[in-house]
């Protein structure tokens, strides 16, 4: 149940249940994307699925949610999108108007970032067997340039950019589907990023790892990347933007909003001397206007993340558990 | 003498006898009766030799257990008769390392007698020299890095002795003889005052001196201690606390602190005899006595706010007893470090780390080998109870009940990992126990790293190979985590069952019992929070959840564990349902906002974990009372309505019901908190409620204990630090015919959990569950 959450479980069931079964190295290098040869091209290939309830939210629907992941996915390889496949699981008696404004949405959404949706499949599921609506999609896209992006090539000393504040994907959703009011509307942060990350390679930024936030939130992406380059990663509690509303309603709820899902964000490791002015190339950026520095690796063989708040006292942080449960006896 | 005549003996001696002043004992013991041999430290203890007439031996033998030295401590003494050899001396050898170590390093002990009446000495060589010490007091596990306690394994290792030391040392009568530490001005430590910088102000006893004029003058003083760390500031003066309280960013906890005698510490608190002799101890612990009423008149109210306990604790050290007699009043004296953290004990580090804490530093250039917080006592049910167990205590290990039959799979050793907050790891070798001292809160890089250091000290001082790691079932654990990425074998133990077999484990009792777990969170079986638990274990291999406290939701999870106000709307759900947070108590407290989200909360299970926990219901009662804003630290709602109970005298109890369900009892509390809430609307005084609120958690124990007719009842958890609580509970439960037993040298919180995981293994194992397939062992 908590499999999917993007959190300690999800990892689980990757590592004992998944991986093993399809043992090649682009699964070993466990990104959203993998780059693949294809005679003097880079190709680069992805897929995820959508299952999000409520269907319809503040800031996007999940029509949105499955060219932009799907797209983000690509980006953070450094490709330029370029189709898409679409696959769609109804269930029995979906309204035909849902249907179509969530296709209606998709396809603006596609227009939007220039892809085309070339290929697709649907299936329809008995009565109560689905939440409404399923959408799968598939990415390829082209890397423009030879491109080295991912957790191995990160550095002691790079610094670490975040693209905005976080949370608000997850909250509204949360407000949305328990019926939770906000003091000031929130929408949901849902946005293409290829945008933003082909002005940072454009620019000659030399770029070490870029990943996109998703479920599991930001603390979740720090501890993985930790893990996956074996450095210590530290992130200023202060220099994280989190919103008021966001804010307010985790502490309301007890959540943390470092592990709060986002579906437009995302963090970038780059070399110290290049930080500063990757920070204003995405700052000129719509989509990652918020742009901050939050942290950087530490020359610190560690696999670990750690949060420093205004003090300066470390904490660790871990993969979300399973369930949520105090610890503090 | 001839050797036909004669007979030869040989004695192993394992215990605390290393750095005690054993063998110079054992040397003038043998001159005395006028025996031949020699006496060695080997890895395990001292190993003797001594030849002379029967008559001599039998002397011998007899004195050497009645006339130890008074620090010492024979855990196990075995002796037998060898082949006479031709010798006439007796001598002191050089030490024996033994390929399996199960040596005891000495704790750090606070300055004997002669050692104090030479630091004021004019005419002595060490006159007001801050590292004095002797074969009876000084630093010992603080500076040691090896077994067996020779001076090369200590930190003292940097430093050669001069001549006269020398002499010291090697002179079997004399009280030096062997001192590791043994040090002074001429070649021993020297003190240094620093800046933040770095930049040396003074040093020698100008240091001391500036240091002393600096907290005269209110400024905040870091002095390296004994295991660490300590961060000094006037007592006395209002804004120094509050300036040091702004800076620690700690705005409640009270400040432990040091006096220079047992006559001033008599001023400010009401002693017993019994908390004047553990504050005399040469462990020097902190302990929490009651202040005296009105409180005296020197004292910043800012020291221990709304709060009636001072934790005191006299001079742990020479430089300590230098520091104190020249100010001639309290000074507050708290760990330095970031509140959480482990204790700094580098003094570059500290330098880092306490900059904007510390306005100078008081160092010296022997290094801390290992970090020891102080530890901290409370007097409860007639005896002295571990709170915090570190400096002087540590590491003295336990020594479990010998009764386990063991299997092949008990004896081997295991590494008990413990809990994540007050954690504390131990290695188990056979019946003893290597408890490692309190690190801390396993939370930060820093307490990692010391956690890792605890488990790999018991590779270097004692070789242990674990075959078997033992940790707390909570998955989100840091050390449960740790553990699983290690190639040995894991075993998760639920966390009230460890709570239960700590307290047996110190008491020796290995047949069927009661535990009475009552802490704040622990991670059930079920998957739910537990915290108000009852447990029975049939002296064998089962144990059952007898009972438990009704259960409810804490709205927010870890958040409504530092909101006492949460954990009240979860209580006040249990019995009003929605209406409960239209309540005055919380809408007073909450927006509306909060209000529309905690209803939603609490309908919907939306991050509202259930516990059962008695330590949230304390919470949620201090809440209830009015008596706590805000939580500050850890314990402090539930102190709070201890220390309210203490005005109020009534005999009487709130009423309560026992029902059934299913396989187990649960306490319904409901009852008790409606009259607590009806009487406040009455105009009942708040001391009276709190004292009758406890009263009623006397009779639920009691109740379950009727119940489930077990002569022996443990009472373990945190919420047993609540000394009112701890000790009517165990009164009323003897006036009823039980055997009830509390927590003593094992802390009730979850400082004892990793004797307990030890001990329940053991158990298990001896009852053959725990086979070599191991696994998670549940209720
Ligand atoms: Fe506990
Ligand atoms: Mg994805
Ligand atoms: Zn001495
Ligand atoms: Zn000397």
């Amino acid at each position: 149940l908590g499999h999917g959450s993007g959190g300690e479980l999800s990892q689980q069931l990757l590592q004992k249940h998944i991986f093993p079964y399809f043992n090649n190295p682009w699964v070993a290098e466990g990104r959203d994307s993998s780059v693949l040869p294809l005679g003097d091209q880079q190709l680069v290939f992805t897929t995820d699925s959508y299952v999000v309830t409520p269907l319809f939210f503040p800031g996007g629907d999940i029509g949105k949610l499955a060219v932009y992941g799907t797209v983000n996915d690509l980006a953070m390889s450094g490709a330029r999108p370029l189709y898409l496949s679409c696959s769609l699981i109804l269930e029995e008696g979906l309204p035909m108007e849902t249907l179509d404004r969530v296709m209606a949405s998709m396809g603006e959404a596609a227009a939007e970032v220039g892809v085309a949706l070339v290929t697709g499949d649907t299936k329809v599921v008995e009565r109560g067997k689905g939440d409404g609506l399923y959408i799968n999609t598939s990415g390829i896209g082209m890397l423009e340039q030879p491109l080295q992006i991912g957790p191995g090539q990160i550095q002691p000393g790079d610094r670490i950019l975040l693209s905005g504040d976080i949370g608000r994907h997850g909250m509204t959703i949360m407000a949305t589907r328990e019926g939770l009011e906000f003091e000031s509307p929130l929408q949901s942060d849902c946005a293409p990023l290829h945008g933003a990350v082909a002005k940072l390679l454009n620019a000659g930024i030399v770029v070490h790892c870029l990943r996109d936030l998703t479920r599991g939130g930001l603390a979740t992406v720090l501890v993985e990347l930790a893990e996956s380059s074996g450095y210590q990663l530290l992130a200023r509690e202060d220099d994280i933007p989190v919103c008021t509303p966001v804010q307010g309603a985790c502490e309301i709820l007890g959540l943390d909003p470092l592990y709060v899902a986002n579906e437009g964000r995302f963090i970038a490791f780059v070399p110290e001397q290049d930080a500063a002015r990757a920070q204003s190339i995405l700052c000129g950026c719509p989509v990652s206007e918020g742009c901050q520095v939050i942290g950087e690796v530490r020359n610190v063989a560690r696999p670990q993340a750690v949060l420093e708040n205004a003090l300066g006292y470390e904490r660790l942080l871990d993969r979300l558990p399973g369930e949520q449960l105090p610890r503090i006896c | 003498m001839s050797t036909e005549q004669c007979a030869r003996k040989q004695f192993e001696i394992a215990g605390v006898v290393q750095g005690v002043g054993f063998r110079p004992f054992v040397y003038r013991l043998a001159q005395d009766c006028e025996l031949t041999g020699w006496v060695a430290n080997n890895s395990n203890g001292v190993y003797i030799e001594v030849q002379g007439t029967a008559d001599q031996l039998e002397q011998f033998t007899q004195r050497l257990r009645r006339e130890r030295p008074p620090q010492s401590r024979i855990d196990r003494l075995t002796s037998a008769s060898i082949r006479p050899q031709s010798e006439s001396t007796f001598v002191i050898r050089e030490s024996i390392a033994t390929p399996e170590a199960n040596g005891i390093v000495m704790p750090d002990l606070a300055p004997c007698g002669e050692c104090l009446r030479e630091l004021s000495d004019p005419t002595d060589r060490r006159y007001r020299y801050p590292f004095i010490n002797c074969t009876q007091c000084g630093p010992r596990y603080s500076i040691s890095e090896g077994l067996p306690y020779d001076r090369a394994n200590t930190a003292m290792r940097h430093f050669t002795l001069c001549e006269s030391c020398e002499r010291e040392y090697r002179d079997p009568l004399d009280r030096r003889f062997h001192a590791e530490p043994n040090a002074c001005p001429a070649c021993g430590p020297q003190l240094q005052l620093c800046d933040s910088a770095g930049n040396c102000l003074a040093t020698g006893d100008e240091a001391l001196q500036q240091a002393v004029a600096d907290i005269d003058a209110g400024k905040t003083v870091a002095l390296k201690g004994v295991g660490g760390f300590q961060l000094l500031a006037d007592a006395s003066s209002t804004p120094a606390v509050l300036k040091l309280r702004s800076r620690k960013h700690r705005s409640h906890k009270p400040f432990a602190l040091l006096f220079p005698n047992m006559d001033m510490v008599r001023e400010y608190c009401a002693l017993t005899q019994q908390e004047e002799r553990l504050l005399c101890a040469p462990q020097r612990p902190i302990v929490l006595v009651q202040q005296r009423e009105p409180a005296h008149p020197a004292l910043s109210p800012q020291v221990s706010p709304r709060n009636p306990d001072l934790g005191i604790m006299l001079p742990a050290s020479p430089l300590h007893q230098l520091l104190i007699e020249a100010l001639q009043r309290p000074i507050v004296a708290t760990s330095g470090n970031l509140s959480g953290e482990p204790i700094c004990t580098e003094n570059s580090e500290a330098r880092i780390r306490l900059s904007g804490i510390a306005d100078c530093f008081l160092l010296h250039d022997r290094p801390i080998s290992r970090p020891l917080d102080d530890s901290v006592l409370r007097v409860m049910d007639g005896k002295p109870v571990m709170l915090r167990r570190a400096r002087g205590y540590a590491p003295v290990p336990h020594v479990l009940p010998q009764v386990l039959s063991e299997r092949a799979s008990g004896s081997c050793d295991m590494i008990a990992l413990g809990a994540d907050f007050k954690n504390s790891v131990a290695l188990a070798r056979n019946t003893t126990v290597f408890a490692s001292p309190h690190i801390g809160d396993l939370e930060s890089p820093v307490a990692l790293e010391v956690f890792e250091r605890a488990i790999s000290d018991f590779q270097s001082f004692y070789q242990a190979k674990p075959h078997r790691l033992l940790c707390d079932a909570h998955p989100g654990y840091v050390s449960s985590r740790w553990a699983k990425n290690r190639r040995t074998e894991v075993i998760r133990i639920q966390h009230h069952i460890a709570h239960f077999f700590s307290c047996m484990a110190e008491h020796g009792h290995r047949q069927s019992a009661l535990g009475i777990c009552w802490d704040g969170t622990g991670y059930g079986t079920d998957g739910t929070v537990w915290g108000g638990e009852f447990l029975r274990w049939d002296g064998g291999a089962k144990i059952q959840r007898i009972a438990s406290l009704k259960s409810f939701a804490l709205p927010g999870g870890e958040r409504a564990v530092r909101d006492p106000y949460r954990c009240a709307a979860g209580l006040l759900y249990e019995l009003h349902g929605k209406d409960a947070l239209q309540l005055p108590v919380l809408r007073d407290r909450f927006s509306r906002q909060e209000i529309g989200y905690l209803a939603r909360m609490l309908e919907t299970d939306l991050n509202s974990p259930c516990c059962t926990s008695a330590g949230r219901l304390f919470d949620a009662v201090a809440a209830l009372l009015g008596l706590c804003d805000e939580m500050t630290f850890e314990g402090q709602a539930a102190m709070a309505v201890e220390y309210a109970a203490r005005g109020g005298e009534s005999p009487d109890n709130y009423p309560f019901r026992l029902t059934h369900d299913g396989d187990r009892w649960i306490v319904d509390w409901r009852p008790a908190i409606k009259a607590l809430i009806e009487e406040g609307a009455d105009g009942a005084p708040v001391a009276e409620r709190a004292a009758k609120f406890h009263n009623t958690l006397v009779e639920m124990l009691c109740a379950v204990a009727a119940t489930a007719g077990e002569e022996h009842v443990f009472l373990s958890g945190g919420v047993f630090q609540n000394c009112r609580l701890t000790e009517a509970a165990a009164s009323k439960l003897r006036q009823q015919g039980f055997q009830a037993h509390s927590h003593g040298s094992v802390p009730p919180n979850d400082g004892g959990i990793a004797l307990g995981q030890i001990y329940y293994a053991r158990c298990m194992a001896a009852s053959g569950v725990l086979t070599e397939e191991g696994g998670s062992l549940c209720v």
